[in-house]
């Protein structure tokens, strides 16, 4: 008897489930089945789910009319540029915080959080004119200097919270036995600290990738990444559905595949620790 | 075991990320306050002349600032409301034994990883359009008069978009503190007796107001920079009324080349982005502690 109630309980909350997450998701199933219909078929009043003629069309005008793939690299350089310059930056700050702990460790890690707190129209116009006079406009080594700066302040969280739970008896131990300062990084630290790294790294990936303020004001035909490309369909474009799909989901397909394997990191990445 | 040479070694190691996030937060700031006492027009080349506070002046008494405030304070405000309520309802939800419960998270997850840009307009051409949309066949269906929505409703049209959007990450904070929750306390007031409102007004709820706070100042920081939503569906109309302080000071800046009064603008925005960092920082700060 007990065990049947809790069957049926389970099967009404699997229902409310599957349908409330059905209705989050179809806004982006609605777009990946629209890709692969004909422009006709995507504006009939009578849409149809699966029954249309599935076409990659869409795709191959998408790619013959724009230089898609030089947005989608301009995106792969920033968002993976600025990752990788930002954990260069960032892994000797947060193992330095996190091994050599002094008065001021955690008032400079609220300081460098209080950074990424900065409104990005309050130095918009000395960006936008710095770029302009050094020739940075429009160009992906001026929009992976932006992107590694405004993400730093999380890798470095991000990092110092990760790098705070490797035991310091580990380094203590290979000290004792004759490890120098190098073999302690390349032997004892960075294998136990790898995990930590890559998921910075793919989170950061993830939020340059999406980020959408200084992508589509600081670039325009040359340097633009696939947020400002797919900008570009605002209109009149943009009233060709199958194209509008196609073009989005080559634009979002890679980076929901990451953002599936990132599911915990992100919520210690943007929550700054705050929840774990 | 911090030795002497360690330290500087670990200041060294400091060094980069200090400097480089000094230059990026001091550099320019000072830069937009020194602009925003100037009268500096870049469609104007001339004096640049120092003009004190007029700059902050006109901006606060422009209506559109009055307007794009209150606009500001209803987009954060509604966003936060939907995405904070809903996300409790799914957490709660998602926490239940369910069937499949892996490809449920994978699917709610799913639109925080949608750019901006894509969401904005899939929603806007697909959904919202009054003639070809979803919304528009579905009243057709019902044969009622279909929504105008970005004409209509602009504003709420936009904090339904972001809504969609951020819903998730409120939903994967709030799951992951209920999943925190110790289960004997559950069980003990079965025991006595409690219906499902009062353990969720007196256990659950108390239990997430942490997680609660974390995601109304962390969103609320992101939410107060809004702009590809806005500038791919609406770009800030009709009139003002889809049009936020960040918004405003992209159209005044460089659309307008107003330097003076977009920096002023800018000096605006970081003073309400303080007020709110002031609260998220002790927040965290409290962590660093435990």
């Amino acid at each position: 008897m007990a065990i049947n109630h809790s069957n049926k309980s389970k099967l009404v909350y699997t229902l409310l489930a599957w349908g409330i997450s059905g209705m989050l998701f179809f806004p982006i199933l609605w777009t990946i089945l629209t890709s692969f219909k004909t422009e006709v078929e995507a504006i009939a009043s009578s849409p149809s789910l699966f029954m249309f003629s599935w076409t990659l069309e869409n795709y191959s005008d998408v790619l013959a009319r724009s230089p898609y793939f030089n947005h989608f690299w301009n995106s792969v350089v920033v968002s993976f540029g600025s990752s990788l310059l930002g954990l260069l930056i960032a892994v000797p700050a947060a193992w330095s915080m996190a091994f050599v702990q002094t008065k001021r460790t955690k008032n400079l890690l609220m300081w460098m959080l209080s950074t990424k707190m900065l409104p990005p129209v309050g130095v918009l116009i000395p960006i936008y004119l710095m770029f302009r006079d050094f020739g940075l406009l429009d160009t992906k080594l001026g929009l992976v200097i932006v992107m590694t700066l405004i993400n730093l302040p999380i890798m470095v969280w991000m990092l110092y919270t990760y790098f705070r739970e490797i035991p310091h008896e580990i380094l203590e131990a290979a000290r004792m036995d004759g490890a120098g300062i190098k073999e302690e990084i390349f032997h004892v630290l960075l294998p136990i600290a790898l995990p930590g790294i890559a998921s910075t790294l793919l989170l950061n990936v993830i939020l340059a990738w999406n980020e959408a303020f200084w992508t589509l004001i600081l670039t325009a035909a040359n340097a633009a990444p696939l947020t400002a490309f797919i900008a570009s369909y605002s209109s009149p474009e943009g009233l060709f559905y199958a194209k509008l799909s196609a073009a989005s989901v080559m634009a979002i397909v890679p980076i929901l595949i990451l953002g599936w394997f990132s599911q915990k990191q992100l919520v210690r990445g943007l929550s700054f620790g705050a929840v774990k | 075991m911090a030795t002497t040479q360690s330290r500087t070694l670990a200041k060294m190691m400091l060094l980069p990320s200090v400097t480089l996030l000094l230059a990026w937060m001091i550099v320019p700031l000072c830069m937009t306050l020194y602009f925003s006492f100037l009268d500096y027009n870049l469609l104007m080349p001339g004096e640049n002349e120092f003009i004190g506070f007029l700059n902050y002046e006109f901006f606060l008494t422009d209506p559109a600032f009055i307007e794009s405030f209150f606009n500001t304070l209803l987009l954060v405000g509604g966003v936060l409301f939907i995405t904070i309520g809903g996300g409790i309802g799914l957490a709660i939800l998602l926490d239940q034994a369910i069937w499949g419960r892996n490809y449920v998270r994978i699917m709610v997850l799913a639109p925080f990883f949608v750019m901006p840009t894509v969401s904005a307009l899939v929603w806007k051409n697909m959904f919202m359009n009054p003639v070809n949309g979803l919304f528009a066949h579905f009243a057709e269906f019902l044969g009622v008069a279909p929504i105008d929505f970005f004409a209509e409703l602009p504003l709420l049209s936009i904090i339904i978009i972001v809504s969609w959007q951020w819903l998730p990450f409120a939903t994967l904070i709030l799951l992951t503190a209920i999943q925190s929750l110790d289960r004997e306390q559950l069980e003990a007031a079965d025991l006595d007796g409690a219906g499902p409102f009062s353990k969720f007004t007196y256990i659950v709820l108390p239990h997430l107001s942490r997680a609660v706070t974390a995601v109304i100042l962390i969103e609320t920081i992101f939410l107060l920079s809004i702009f590809a939503e806005i500038l791919v569906t609406t770009s800030g109309g009709p009139g003002y009324s889809s049009t936020n302080i960040t918004y405003l000071i992209y159209t005044q800046s460089l659309l307008q080349f107003d330097v003076g009064g977009g920096s002023a603008g800018g000096i605006v925005a970081v003073i309400i982005a303080n007020i709110v960092a002031i609260f998220l920082m002790r927040l965290i700060g409290k962590n660093l502690e435990g």
